[in-house]
């Protein structure tokens, strides 16, 4: 498993194969499947042209909440392997801002256990979001939709 | 001693990101802890007693009100997270 929170852009397909090969190494051919998530950041919200974001964080809690969220999705689905990079500090439009990646044996697993992972991480990870528009700067809020989503796992 | 770290926007309306107090004796739970800052007044009472919206974490685990705090915990205040 492969938690990070840095300042640093990733680079999508050299986490892949470094997530493939070190599961090469440690249990053989296991992996039939992965799904990946890139989190990018958006030009426009709520209607106005963004040409900065900040990402504040947790210091200590980012990197537990991410790996408690890893945890989860690895007791509800049987997964090989769980790479979550996501980045803080300033960035602009089109920068990378996540990337989730999950291993299997079996595709059905690794697009639950993505797409949970992903809304978790929306709700519980210690992130917060500052855009620069025009007017000014402004905090990100909270969407209701993202919630919606977190909540309906915990009926499956 | 406690400590207590705010986060994004509460810590801009606080001006406030961090604190260490004594954990003054009756104490002992989320809820009484935001009551007791409270009573500082103004955006104090604002933002910690009355903001439903306002978000815990004890010892950087997510924590709800009646969660027991004790000395030599670390308490954060925060809005609602929007990572991703």
């Amino acid at each position: 498993m492969k938690i990070a929170v840095q300042k640093e852009d990733f680079d999508v397909g050299a986490e892949i194969q470094q997530m493939q090969a070190a599961t090469q190494r440690a249990l053989g051919g296991q992996i039939g499947a992965i799904t990946s998530f890139i989190g990018i950041a958006r030009d426009i919200n709520e209607g106005e042209s963004i040409t900065e974001i900040m990402l504040e964080h947790y210091p200590g809690m980012t990197e537990k909440a991410l790996e408690s969220i890893a945890m989860e999705a690895a007791r509800h689905w049987k997964l090989v392997d769980v790479v979550i990079i996501h980045r803080i500090g300033t960035l602009t439009p089109q920068d990378q801002i996540v990337l989730v990646a999950v291993a299997s044996q079996h595709r059905k697993e690794t697009f639950s256990a993505c797409e949970f992972i992903v809304d978790r991480l929306k709700t519980r990870a210690p992130f917060w979001k500052k855009e620069k528009t025009i007017q000014g700067l402004r905090w990100v809020n909270a969407r209701e939709t993202d919630e919606q989503a977190a909540e309906r796992w915990n009926e499956r | 001693m406690i400590r207590i770290l705010y986060f994004a926007s509460v810590r801009e309306t606080l001006n406030c990101a961090e604190e260490q107090i004594v954990l003054p004796d009756g104490i002992n739970d989320v809820q009484s802890l935001r009551d007791y800052l409270g009573t500082r007044g103004g955006i104090w009472s604002d933002k910690l007693t009355q903001d439903r919206m306002i978000k815990i974490a004890v010892n950087q685990e997510i924590a709800s009100n009646d969660r027991p705090i004790k000395t030599g915990d670390e308490i954060a205040f925060f809005p609602p997270v929007t990572g991703g």
